[in-house]
């Protein structure tokens, strides 16, 4: 066990990938002797070869595009995208190909491959430097979209993404990337992708959020517990698409009331979705209508306003408090 | 791989200054891109320039003539079956066979080729059955995936979509230290696509082992080149990115061979890309559901008529007494034979399975998508369609 921050576990996540498997390579700008621009893949060069870690031309659609033809050939590609922002350079390939290449072709070539990107607000960074689209992709059939929140559960879902024969787009929380260190076991480890975990099992209401919404989440529910005696289950999703449904299903019909956080925008965001899903599978059960605290559908604002942008405990704390008490 | 590439990242930024002119001696004119003359070995009157005469024995020459002639049977075919309304949407290949089948001619079953959609007289040489092209065109899912044993891409309907994979696969030959190479096809119109750049650099810059092939027919539906590029000179995009690049005669089938093959032999033996400006031009329709008549003058499609590429290599066969009227007439039945059997196995083959769409989206189908697919068949139940 090391106390790893989410970068520096990520990178552990990558190095024993790549020491495992030979056909693991990482295409990306920056990425090589630089280390990536967040040192996300430090030393990994150095570690494994110019050959497999490559350092790219600046062209999003490209380092996507070349990826997903390496993919064909049997390679292992990990794709970084500076900043998820920039994704949308490559947003041609990723819905041209990525996603359609295995069902274009009837599985005869798979892609496996990881584009992997920082996402998210939190860093006073300029413009495009903030967004949470995950929506998009969990939008797009045939692609796989994870988001993990700590930096254990960044490692193992990383290493399992690495493993998997379909394609995977990986939010990493930059926020979260340096903001706290965590035990991580030395020797690898994974975790399923798709399934979503309970962070702390409650009564009263599930509280249903994912990536670096996670810590605010945490510290409402705590505040709950000691506070005002609110028993809350916390759901981490880990995996926004294929969603795992039957757990937050359960929960819902086990404490009839739910509230949902993420920063990306509000309109036809995770929230609608999981909401239209537990309408399905535990309408029966609700005791309130279910609450979302969300990013607003405006543009990710600059950052001398930004704070006031995302979502805070103490919004959320209220939230529960409201949806709890509704009859 | 990328020699060139840790080369230029281990040099010190001082050595490749290069020191600037005097005004003086300087040409303070922005450049012009010079003039790139098109290689002809085989002139519209079969006359052949026997310096440039690919090495093909007298076996592979008649293969190859008859792979231009079956793939325009095949078109031709596929155009009565489409006027029946027993075939799909389908752009045609009428006057551009030199160019379509001599990409491929130099491959191997190990290298790769990535076809656009009028390249179907080069899938049929790599190994595609007719019948799978026409299931293809007719809607069905399984024409899409490349047959077994076919090293081939599907073609990307979003043009100019496939050439950054294809350039993957390069890189991926490299990485797996393979002397192979990847034929990349595309048009005139898909030169304008910034995906095309990005892989023209990508290829440059890693030195992909890359043939790319921009087949100029001259049209984009209804654009003309004039319209798609200030520089009618396409082959002029590979110089600016590093790419050794020619200019070829499209429809002269032993300049097609000839350039693809030098490409080739340059890619597999480790430098890198080439690009190939293949000038042809589209005599046909763009597809099926097009009419030229509205945006084209019929007569500037005349005098392409007497460059067809079928008409001059026939010449040329002769000349080395290789065909005779007769044999001409015996390949051109037999190739039409070949395409009505392949017609009727298409017609034989199984009606398409609506209860597939689901399965080959994920290697695990997730719960979700299958609750999806339960609604689905239900659905198919309700209405009585056949599934399985």
């Amino acid at each position: 066990m090391s106390k790893l921050t989410m970068v520096e576990a990520l990178n552990l996540a990558m190095d024993q990938e790549m020491a495992r498997d030979e056909n693991v390579c990482m295409l990306g700008e920056d990425i090589g002797i630089n280390g990536g621009v967040f040192r996300t893949t430090k030393d990994l060069q150095k570690k494994h070869g110019e050959n497999r870690v490559m350092d790219t031309p600046l062209a999003e659609c490209g380092i996507v595009g070349t990826a997903i033809g390496m993919a064909i050939y049997g390679i292992r590609p990990v794709v970084e995208i500076q900043f998820s922002g920039f994704t949308m350079q490559a947003f041609d390939q990723i819905e041209q190909n990525m996603a359609r290449l295995r069902n274009r072709t009837q599985g005869k070539y798979t892609l496996p491959m990881v584009l992997r990107t920082p996402y998210g607000g939190g860093i006073r960074a300029v413009e495009h430097h903030s967004e949470s689209r995950e929506a998009y992709w969990a939008h797009t059939p045939g692609l796989k979209v994870v988001i993990p929140s700590s930096p254990r559960n960044a490692r193992a879902l990383l290493a399992a993404s690495i493993r998997e024969d379909d394609p995977i787009v990986f939010y990493e929380p930059k926020a979260v990337y340096r903001a706290f260190r965590e035990e991580v076991p030395d020797e690898p480890e994974l975790m399923e992708i798709g399934k979503a975990d309970i962070v702390r099992a409650g009564s009263d209401l599930t509280l249903i959020s994912y990536g670096a919404m996670m810590r605010p989440c945490k510290e409402a529910v705590e505040d709950l517990a000691e506070d005002h005696n609110i028993n809350v289950e916390l759901i981490d999703l880990l995996t926004i698409s294929p969603m795992d449904t039957e757990t937050l299903t359960r929960s819902v019909q086990k404490t009839g009331r739910c509230v949902i956080v993420h920063e990306g925008h509000r309109t036809c965001g995770i929230a609608s979705e999981i909401i239209a899903r537990l309408n399905e599978s535990a309408f029966e059960y609700l005791e309130a209508p279910i609450k979302r605290i969300t990013g607003f559908d405006i543009p990710f604002p600059y950052f001398q306003v930004e704070e006031h942008f995302l979502p805070e405990s103490e919004e959320i704390v209220n939230a529960i408090k409201e949806t709890r008490n509704w009859q | 791989m990328a020699s060139h590439h840790q080369d230029k990242t281990k040099s010190s930024p001082g050595d490749e200054v290069i020191p600037p002119s005097t005004p003086s001696e300087m040409n303070t004119s922005p450049i012009d891109l010079g003039h790139i003359e098109v290689m002809q070995i085989l002139n519209e009157h079969g006359e052949v320039d026997q310096g440039l005469e690919p090495s093909l024995s007298d076996e592979r020459l008649l293969e190859v003539y008859r792979a231009m002639i079956l793939a325009r049977t095949f078109d031709q075919r596929m155009l009565t079956m489409q006027r029946q309304g027993r075939m799909g949407t389908f752009a045609p290949n009428t006057g551009q066979e030199a160019c379509t089948v001599g990409q491929v001619v130099p491959l191997t079953k190990d290298d790769w080729y990535s076809p656009s959609y009028r390249s179907f007289g080069a899938q049929i040489m790599r190994g595609w059955p007719m019948e799978h092209l026409m299931r293809l065109w007719a809607g069905f899912h399984d024409g899409f995936p490349p047959p077994e044993n076919v090293n081939d891409l599907p073609f990307s309907i979003v043009i100019g979509s496939h050439v950054l994979p294809a350039v993957g696969l390069g890189m991926g030959m490299n990485y797996k230290k393979k002397n192979d190479c990847v034929v990349v096809n595309f048009g005139d119109g898909a030169s304008s696509q910034g995906a095309v750049s990005e892989a023209l650099n990508f290829a440059a810059v890693y030195k992909a082992p890359v043939v790319f092939v921009c087949e100029n027919n001259g049209w984009a539906i209804s654009t003309p080149t004039a319209k798609q590029t200030a520089n009618e000179v396409i082959a002029a995009r590979g110089v600016a990115y590093g790419i050794p690049s020619i200019r070829v005669d499209g429809n002269d089938i032993l300049a097609m061979v000839f350039a693809v093959d030098e490409a080739a032999k340059r890619a597999r033996n480790g430098d890198g890309p080439t690009f190939i400006e293949a000038i042809t031009y589209r005599m046909s329709l763009h597809t099926t559901a097009d009419d030229p008549t509205v945006y084209r003058d019929e007569q500037e499609v005349l005098p392409w008529g007497k460059r067809c590429p079928i008409t001059r290599f026939e010449i040329y066969l002769k000349n080395k007494n290789l065909l005779t009227n007769d044999s001409i007439q015996e390949i051109t039945e037999s190739c039409e034979q070949e395409v009505i059997a392949a017609r009727d196995k298409f017609y034989s083959m199984p009606s398409a399975n609506p209860g597939e769409i689901f399965d080959h989206l994920y290697e695990i189908m997730p719960e979700e998508l299958s609750q999806q697919r339960d609604e689905y068949r239900k659905r198919l139940d309700d209405k009585g369609v056949d599934y399985e």
